[in-house]
């Protein structure tokens, strides 16, 4: 008896450490969620999304930062995407056995885990510093560099859950290998890849130390990606750093919104991968 | 082994063999490697056109080893390789020049696990059709309709081909798979032990399909089922440890089996 008892008193502290472990997590979460909603709303108007950043002292919005967002974000995806899809779809079908394969594998999750700092030092070097000017297509490269890993892995990833017996049934009626990556595997981890595009976008929303060294910042509304655009983390880190109330509101604002936009697209990733497993 | 099987049959339309029926394929010293492992220790045996040939054995003989080099599936994996000869129409498929998309166009299988693609029922069928053929619209509608009725499907899925063949119950898939594969029009079906994960229904309708198919199609058979091959085979090629061991008319190996090894699996003493 005094062993079961012993037992249950190790269970409930054990029990305990947990919920203690959960609630100190989450409690930091809901904190800054907290902070984040009271304060983002207190800045957010109409005027945020309809006119562009203000000097000191005076009214404005977040427009060209939304926009430059927007515009370096798509350009990014669109640069990044392709590269990965394709890398990821030889990793997982035409050289899966490849030596070369284990080595990409492991210089991308280098990639991956690279301070993206770095990726913005390098762009620097290659795209800025030769032109001799910040630009939105350098931002848009920089972040590029960081949506090119994360899709590589989840596209790898996705296929390789596809199981063999697709392929094997599709070699059966004697599809060639093209056919069946673009016309079947494709469909069948349709949702996986989505998600993994969703989530590179979601990674570099937020990113602010590439784009400082690439992009830098734009006082004006501009759609023009030659020249440097203003983004919603460099405009954030700016106004947040500044002595301005006006701007430190709109900093807020700004944190808000970039965070609505991702838990967006996490929860459309979560609905795509749901859909994925119940088919 | 082979010659006693070729003199018992005494069916005409001698090709290849003079006193027996046409082979459709000859297997002739086949090894088989995974690896360094050897899977099959030159293996021969002649696969007789428009007949069903079973192959039986416990498990790892190297009997769906063996039926995944008929159409080269096996190309998929590194490290597997074959030796010896395959005789397809006088032709080696092993020969390392040949074309296997067409090879597999001309060799079907159907698998273990029903495995339609994601794609919907009339899909499924006209896939296949329109990567060997040039069809029209109409002609491809008549095509998967007669595979989809010669693998006895049609009735059940003629109301819904729009919907995905993944919603098919196991055993309507398999068929579904059955009728893929005769859409391409091959002139040989493998099938690796196509019931198993079937109910006892589905597969007394795979059974009779295979019986039906047979005037068509040279048909290799891959079971765990000993009643299976009885009820469905012409012949029987009884494998052991990657040996065949013996080879012959269905009738003869379940009656009268030759090698004191057949004769204990199929009466169930090992296996």
């Amino acid at each position: 008896m005094a062993s079961y008892r012993a037992r249950r008193r190790k269970s409930a502290i054990a029990g305990g450490l947990m919920v203690a472990a959960t609630a100190l997590g989450l409690g930091w979460l809901v904190l800054i969620l907290g902070v984040l909603i009271w304060n983002g709303l207190a800045g957010l108007s109409l005027r945020v999304f309809t006119e562009a950043t203000p000097p000191p002292g005076t009214t404005g919005g977040l427009l060209n930062a939304i926009t430059g967002s927007l515009m370096i974000t798509v350009v990014a995806v669109v640069i990044g995407t392709p590269l990965g899809i394709l890398a990821g779809t030889w990793m997982a079908e035409y050289g899966r056995y490849a030596r070369l394969t284990t080595i990409v594998r492991f210089v991308n999750d280098v990639l991956l885990s690279a301070p993206s700092i770095v990726i913005g030092v390098f762009v620097y070097e290659i795209l800025v510093a030769p032109i001799g000017h910040f630009s939105g297509y350098a931002g848009a490269c920089a972040l590029a560099l960081i949506v090119v890993p994360v899709v590589v892995r989840t596209t790898e990833d996705m296929l390789r859950l596809v199981p063999d017996e697709l392929r094997e049934s599709a070699a059966s009626v004697g599809m060639p290998c093209a056919i069946l990556i673009t016309r079947l595997l494709y469909r069948a981890a349709r949702a996986g890849l989505l998600t993994g595009v969703l989530l590179a976008i979601a990674r570099i929303s937020g990113e602010t130390a590439p784009l400082l060294f690439t992009a830098l910042n734009n006082q004006f509304f501009s759609l023009d990606m030659m020249q440097p655009v203003a983004s919603l983390p460099v405009v954030i880190f700016q106004f947040a750093l500044s002595p301005y109330k006006d701007w430190q509101d709109l900093a807020w604002a700004g944190a808000l919104i970039i965070t609505l936009a991702v838990l967006t697209l996490s929860i459309i990733a979560r609905v795509l991968a749901a859909t994925r497993k119940s088919a | 082994m082979i010659d006693v099987a070729l003199d018992i049959s005494q069916r005409a339309h001698a090709v290849s063999e003079p006193r027996g029926l046409p082979v459709k394929i000859s297997v002739e010293k086949l090894r088989f490697y995974y690896g360094d492992r050897l899977a099959l220790r030159d293996v021969s045996v002649p696969l007789h056109a428009g007949q069903v040939t079973a192959f039986i054995g416990p498990s790892g003989c190297g009997k769906s080893t063996l039926l995944r080099v008929l159409n080269r599936i096996y190309d998929l994996y590194p490290n597997q390789r074959a030796e010896g000869r395959v005789m397809l129409d006088g032709e080696n498929i092993l020969d390392s020049g040949r074309d296997v998309i067409l090879l597999r166009a001309q060799i079907g299988m159907v698998f273990q696990k029903p495995t339609p693609f994601p794609l919907s029922i009339y899909e499924n069928v006209a896939f296949g059709v329109r990567l060997h053929h040039r069809v029209s619209r109409s002609e491809l509608d008549d095509r998967v309709e007669q595979a989809l009725r010669r693998a006895a499907l049609w009735n059940e899925v003629k109301d819904k081909l729009s919907a995905s063949g993944q919603s098919l119950s196991g055993g309507q898939q398999q068929r579904l798979c059955i009728a893929r594969t005769i859409a391409v029009q091959p002139e040989i079906i493998l099938l690796d032990e196509p019931c198993s994960a079937l109910d006892p229904i589905s597969t007394a309708k795979i059974e009779e399909l295979i019986c039906e198919l047979k005037d068509d199609y040279t048909i290799v058979l891959v079971t765990h089922n000993m009643q299976q091959a009885a009820r469905v085979s012409d012949f029987t090629a009884f494998m052991y440890l990657g040996e065949l061991i013996e080879f012959g008319p269905t009738g003869k190996m379940f009656t009268a089996p030759g090698d004191r090894r057949t004769q204990d699996y199929i009466t169930g003493r090992f296996g």
